[in-house]
């Protein structure tokens, strides 16, 4: 299927180029919008998505500086309103749902943001999608150019990844201009030391794909309120990363519980007094 | 006019079939007009892009004029005595092209009284016969050792060259589990990048391997080879002519070429203070660079180049900006002094990036 995805790429290209010679003019994707047609069936239902309707918006760097950490951040204006869900998907990905996210009410109904790193394994469009309290799907939709995400080797140091698996880290940001805002939001960043292995990157000397290990579910809370709750998939880098905001309280103590898909439970609790 | 005015007309009459040609031409071949245009932004550039992890090996942007030579590969690689019995061979500036057949590292050959070793094999099966070309015209005595400095593709692939002369392969104790699980990769986008002369090119791991330190000896000539901590990559190699103080570096040293990190930042640099104050070494051999340099001020420009992306991170972390900032905006001021940095740079800045967030 890959294969057959990568030839027609190369195919499509050569023509690209050769018609762009004469004529100056490159030919559209091929096959682009029928896989985000299974997509949209399958993940949403087919349900009806406006498009850039300013309820979300997407950055993502058009040239990607490495396929496999890819950062994506979304913003959620306060005119949205409440937003019960954020779905990331990578149309061309083998599994293209990267995470969804579902938002509790430390999350806030201000302006929004949520920032992570994903794989992406071909040129593909980049989409986020999020479901109002209305129960309206709203989508911006990024192109981005990187490709082998999903089987580049895992990581550069490959002993010093499994030693430090499970361990975390949370900040938490004091930002002028988000202390500013009305409603105020304050930032945060989590993240866990996980090779999160694809089930795409082959051992040639046993000739075995490393079985795929990811860190699951991920559950953000502030002094007891959730911020979010993720579902991960393959499409989330190594050292899944987070950055977010989230309405302060209190203490702004952030809690993390995190699973991968051994099972293995990891927990961290940023310092009481967040700086 | 009456000649022109025919050849107008004909020409209007073949022109449509001129195109299905070409078209018909690009479809069965890939894409050779793309390589013959040498555009920055032809097509191999974007499959290069793909291969950013590879490093050596990227896109196919054009370095300065005066850096890139548009010779072909030559049948026996040009190589320079950078000290008695010691020889170099001098990689392009330039990325993996079909033209330069991945000849853009430098790769080297020690001839002992008994015995020949080499150091770095080049980017393709055909600059490994290059190079062993140039061996022979030195030399009949047996290649008995081909050492491997670390897992890139521009230092790798022409191992399989030397196969028939059966030596050793030798490298660091993690260069078989690095190459292996960068293999499919390493090998189909390089086949893309390098077209015809890829052909023959495959991937042949060390089976002497070194975890700590090795002595290999060449007859009257002893070799150091000294496997580091996790700097450029994870299984870099050093080798080290004895007899000479000549240090082999590999991709520990970049010179006038753009440093690619696919390691640590942190080991990188602490490696590089450990280096600099050693006494038995006299000349360095970069793994990209001139064929020899001057120690140990030969480490000065990476050190630096290192320092300030580092530096600027660190920076940023700690004001809480994100990756993507810190990829357009750290390190900049080290722009000029480099050949290919914007090819390498941005790229080196995210690697620092996720592994400095983390102190």
């Amino acid at each position: 299927m890959s294969a057959t995805r990568l030839t027609l790429g190369r195919i499509s290209r050569s023509l690209a180029l050769t018609l762009g010679i004469f004529a100056g003019a490159a030919l559209p994707a091929v096959a682009a919008d029928d896989i985000w047609k299974d997509i949209h069936r399958d993940v949403f239902a087919g349900k009806a998505i406006a498009e850039d309707d300013g309820a979300v918006s997407l950055e993502a760097p058009y040239r990607a500086e490495d396929a496999a950490i890819v950062p994506l951040t979304v913003h959620i204006p306060a005119s949205a309103g409440e937003v019960k869900s954020l779905t990331l998907v990578v149309d061309k990905n083998p599994a293209p749902v990267a995470a969804t996210f579902e938002f509790g009410e430390a999350a806030g109904k201000g302006d929004r943001m949520l920032s992570t790193r994903v794989r992406i394994d071909m040129y593909s469009n980049v989409r986020a999608v999020v479901e109002t309290a209305d129960g309206k799907l709203h989508m911006a939709t990024k192109f981005v150019k990187a490709s082998g995400g999903c089987s580049a080797a895992a990581s550069k140091d490959a002993d010093e990844a499994l030693a430090s698996l499970g361990k975390m880290q949370i900040r938490t940001f004091d930002a002028d201009a988000s202390k500013e805002q009305t409603p105020p939001v304050r930032e945060a960043q989590v993240m866990i030391r996980h090779p999160n292995f694809t089930g795409m990157q082959m051992d040639q000397v046993t000739r075995q794909y490393t079985p795929m290990r990811i860190v699951s579910e991920m559950d953000v809370k502030r002094d007891g309120a959730r911020i979010f709750k993720m579902e991960g998939g393959i499409s989330i880098s190594e050292n899944p990363n987070f950055r977010f905001t989230f309405v302060p309280g209190t203490d702004n103590v952030i809690e993390v519980t995190a699973k991968d898909t051994e099972g293995q439970i990891f927990n961290a609790t940023s310092a009481k007094k967040a700086s | 006019m009456q000649i022109s005015g025919h050849i107008e007309h004909q020409f209007r009459e073949v022109f449509p079939s001129v195109i299905a040609l070409l078209l018909a031409l690009a479809l069965l071949f890939h894409s050779p007009l793309a390589t013959a245009q040498e555009s920055p932004s032809a097509p191999s550039g974007d499959a290069q892009r793909a291969t950013e992890d590879l490093n050596k090996s990227a896109p196919a942007a054009a370095p300065s004029k005066s850096e890139q030579t548009t010779e072909s590969l030559p049948a026996a690689l040009k190589v320079e005595e950078v000290a008695p019995g010691v020889f170099v061979h001098q990689g392009r500036y330039e990325l993996f092209t079909p033209r330069n057949s991945g000849d853009t590292s430098n790769n080297g050959f020690i001839i002992g009284k008994d015995a020949v070793a080499v150091i770095d094999t080049g980017g393709s099966a055909r600059v490994g016969a290059a190079l062993l070309a140039a061996i022979r015209a030195r030399t009949s005595l047996p290649i008995k050792y081909v050492i491997n400095t670390h897992m890139h593709p521009d230092h790798v692939f022409g191992n399989v060259a030397f196969k028939a002369e059966s030596p050793t392969f030798v490298g660091n104790a993690k260069l078989p589990r690095a190459l292996s699980s960068r293999a499919d990769r390493y090998l189909a986008i390089n086949k893309e990048l390098l077209g015809d002369s890829f052909a023959g090119t495959e991937i042949i791991p060390p089976t002497e391997l070194v975890s700590n330190r090795l002595e290999i000896d060449l007859g009257d000539r002893k070799l150091l080879l000294e496997a580091h901590p996790t700097a450029h990559t994870d299984n870099d190699l050093t080798v080290l002519d004895e007899k000479t103080g000549t240090l082999f570096l590999g991709d520990l040293l970049f010179s006038r070429h753009t440093p690619a990190l696919d390691g640590s930042i942190r080991g990188w640099l602490a490696l590089i203070d450990k280096l600099a104050n050693r006494q038995d070494v006299k000349l360095a051999v970069p793994g990209h660079g001139p064929a020899s340099m001057p120690w140990p001020s030969a480490l000065d420009a990476e050190k630096r180049y290192l320092s300030t992306v580092a530096g600027d991170v660190r920076r940023m972390i700690k004001e809480g900006k994100t990756l993507s900032e810190a990829a357009g905006t750290a390190g900049m001021s080290e722009k000029d002094a480099w050949i290919l940095f914007n090819e390498y740079h941005a790229r080196n800045v995210s690697a620092a990036f996720a592994e400095l967030e983390w102190e």
